[in-house]
């Protein structure tokens, strides 16, 4: 690994001298050359060590939990396989997981269109463009709780703004959920697209142009096309925030009315910090992230993402 | 629990406290989802040896607490035991889950809040709470400082582990009384009554009674009263003492009938699981006379104090839940919270020190800061105290009614702890929601474990 390191940075100044040598005025070039390339592997330690003590070790330690009965209280007592069977058997798991999915796949469906169209539009270089890209990415800087607040007091049946029941119907409490999620994060994935619109080259578009391509069909055959690693970017994260999405549910509907709104994080809350049954709560986790895991795996299989084929291929 | 930390937080002049800034409420959910490890590193029992900490829901009541606190610090009986009691306010909705976390931790409170009954359960089974009967019986101050049957209320099988420390809190039909006046109507005081005037209001466009729907813990007081008059207090007392074949009881699906009837028939309005008490909806609907009735623990009238203070003072009426008419209930009973207690952690640093700390709850000092804040101590020197009170009517009626009680059950979801309460909770949404019928919330109720 050194060696290539070695070689990278003997590439540089090369590189960096070449440059000198046509005249340009870097002083500082020489210099620079030796401090770029790849950091040295201890550089990652500190998000190493973060990403252990914060994700990899309460992980492993749901995990351990989830064999255990704890209610917080004295030590955990083991108790083999109890919680995942009762996790297979709990009639509210099936309904749980079938909100869970259906949230995802709205989430996924309502963010994408509304983030990919966003995104291309904003990819113009226009100045009414960029200012108003800025101000669409505002709800991506307020906290899920503050939004989730807000709307709160936005749908009060008697005090809101449209003095409508939404909350209290199933389908009308799970499409605001779908909402205000959307709400919050197609800022952000209107930005990646943003980012991946700007990258496709230009001569695309002007070829298609003289070919007689209209805005409909350059947008079909030559843009998504082109965003396809981006979508597929966009949608795993849709995925895995959808799946795991929470104060959001806990804020607006508490899992109501009746249960129609419980998806999997939020019945993961209930067991553990209301009925104190960790042990359960674990079980619950770990299939979270076991089910999070498996499917953007699948994800980026399905997509062929992961073989990391240019879309430039044969340009 | 939700039902717990909502109703304490109304429990006591919490209510106050949310319904004035209900944004609060949500700001303390946000630090529930983000910062309860970090919750249970406040200051324990881990400071000098003299001082015990204690725990106490903060909401606007804990004022008497810091009096309290305040006045027990600089008198000769903590000189004698050696040390200082440091109050810990823990605001609201976390208050449950940080004293959970807490209680398994180093840094455990040496006294703190509690509901009484189930929502000990699990520390006692733990061994964590100091049995308090046989201090109580050797010591006259604490023996006849309260009344015996809210001391009783929060007992774990016939032994006391808390000491009452705040207002009582019985669950009270509240109404508009100048609604009822335009109406021509009366308090009801048997079901009938109450249907007929749901039938009169809601052709005059009112909803009958306001609820907070989205707590869930408001509806069960419906189905507790209802248990309650229709089967009296043994039905839920043979639940509570771990039989659930006691769902089956035919009260319990009497009771469950007649709440659909009443849902069915738009008493509760039709927007009703989606208004929440704690953040100040359902109060808010009853007070400016969109609704007629509101059935309420007894911080409804702080909480209106609050928000509407006009309303409270003039047109906030009170009246006993209805007799039912062929039910076996005395309609003298009543249902709620007795009050809130202290109790005391086994691993105390200074058992003495938390047990003279504990005295001062009957003091009339204590009573007397209780009563200027509109709550009706559970002490036995209340009766006398009654007149001094912001609304001494108000009083007067909550204290006679706690004191003629031939029953007096706890709230259920407490009665039950918080992992069957919970669960009862989810069963209670999903009938008042329509999402299962009157049988199905039967058989549900009694595979709870």
């Amino acid at each position: 690994m050194s060696a290539t390191l070695d070689k990278r940075h003997k590439q540089h100044k090369r590189h960096k001298g070449y440059k000198g040598y046509k005249g340009y005025k870097q002083p500082a070039a020489q210099t620079q050359g030796t401090r770029t390339g790849r950091p040295h592997a201890a550089w990652a330690l500190p998000a190493v060590a973060f990403f252990t003590f914060f994700a990899v070790v309460p992980m492993a330690l749901a995990f351990y939990l989830s064999f255990t009965r704890w209610d917080g209280l004295g030590d955990p007592q083991p108790v083999g396989l109890d919680n995942w069977r009762k996790l297979l058997d709990d009639p509210r798991l099936t309904q749980s997981l079938r909100l869970t999915v259906l949230l995802t796949f709205a989430s996924w469906a309502f963010q994408t269109v509304v983030a990919l169209l966003l995104g291309v539009w904003a990819a113009g270089r226009q100045r009414n463009r960029a200012v108003l890209s800025a101000i669409f990415f505002v709800p991506f800087l307020l906290s899920s709780t503050a939004i989730a607040v807000l709307f709160y007091a936005l749908l009060d049946p008697n005090f809101g703004i449209i003095q409508r029941d939404v909350l209290g119907s199933s389908s009308g409490a799970f499409l605001a959920i779908v909402f205000v999620g959307g709400w919050q994060f197609i800022p952000f994935h209107t930005l990646i697209y943003q980012g991946g619109a700007r990258q496709i080259p230009q001569v695309l578009y002007q070829a298609a142009a003289i070919d007689g391509a209209g805005r409909y069909r350059q947008f079909f055959s030559i843009t998504l096309p082109q965003l396809r690693h981006t979508i597929t970017t966009s949608t795993v994260l849709i995925v895995v925030g959808s799946l795991t999405y929470f104060e959001t549910v806990l804020i607006l509907t508490k899992g109501g009315p009746g249960t129609d709104t419980a998806i999997l994080p939020y019945l993961m809350y209930e067991a553990g910090f209301k009925s104190y049954d960790f042990g359960y709560a674990s079980a619950i986790a770990s299939f979270l992230v076991l089910a999070a895991t498996g499917l953007s795996l699948l994800l980026v299989r399905m997509t062929g993402f992961g073989t990391m084929r240019s879309t430039r291929e044969g340009m | 629990m939700e039902s717990h930390r909502g109703r304490s937080g109304g429990g006591s002049p919490g209510s106050r406290t949310f319904s004035r800034r209900w944004v609060l409420g949500a700001g303390a959910t946000t630090l529930l989802t983000t910062g309860l490890t970090a919750c249970g590193s406040g200051s324990g029992s881990g400071g000098d040896s003299g001082t015990i900490t204690a725990f106490v829901y903060g909401d606007d009541a804990v004022k008497v607490q810091e009096a309290g606190v305040a006045r027990f610090n600089k008198s000769a009986t903590a000189k004698k035991a050696g040390g200082t009691v440091k109050l810990e306010k823990v605001p609201g909705s976390d208050y449950s889950p940080k004293l959970r976390t807490a209680m398994g931790s180093p840094s455990a409170p040496d006294v703190f809040f509690n509901w009484g009954g189930g929502s000990i359960k699990a520390y006692e089974e733990a061994g964590k709470l100091v049995d308090l009967t046989d201090i109580i019986s050797d010591d006259p101050v604490l023996k006849d400082g309260f009344l015996p049957a809210v001391l009783a209320a929060g007992d774990l099988k016939g032994r006391h582990y808390g000491i009452p420390m705040r207002g009582m809190q019985p669950v009270i039909l509240f109404y508009n009384k100048s609604v009822f006046a335009e109406h021509k109507l009366q308090p009801p005081t048997t079901w009938d009554q109450l249907l007929d005037n749901n039938a009169k209001l809601k052709k005059a466009g009112i909803t009958p009674f306001a609820l907070g729907g989205a707590d869930i813990w408001p509806e069960l007081m419906w189905l507790e009263y209802l248990v309650d008059r229709i089967g009296g207090p043994e039905v839920f007392k043979r639940i509570q003492d771990g039989d659930a074949e006691g769902w089956g009881d035919p009260a319990v699906l009497r009771a469950a009938e007649m709440v659909k009837e009443l849902v069915d028939d738009g008493a509760f309005g039709s927007k009703f699981t989606s208004v929440s008490f704690v953040n100040g909806g359902a109060p808010a609907v009853f007070a400016k006379g969109k609704a007629a009735m509101h059935l309420m623990g007894s911080w409804e009238y702080p909480t209106q104090l609050g928000k509407f203070p006009d309303f409270a003072r003039n047109n906030l009426g009170w009246a006993a839940f209805p007799k039912v008419e062929d039910g076996t209930g005395d309609v003298r009973n009543v249902v709620g919270n007795p009050t809130n207690y202290w109790s005391v952690n086994a691993r105390t640093r200074n058992k003495d020190l938390a047990v003279a700390f504990l005295k001062d709850c009957a003091s009339q000092a204590y009573a007397k800061d209780l009563i200027d804040l509109g709550d009706v101590p559970t002490t036995s020197n209340a009766a006398e105290l009654l007149s001094s009170a912001p609304n001494p009517e108000y009083a007067r009626f909550q204290y006679d009614m706690v004191e003629q009680a031939p029953a007096f059950t706890l709230s259920w979801d407490q009665a039950l702890g918080d992992a069957l309460g919970t669960k009862m909770h989810t069963e209670i949404g999903k009938l008042f929601a329509g999402k299962s019928s009157p049988s199905q919330f039967v058989t549900a109720c009694k595979g709870l474990k």
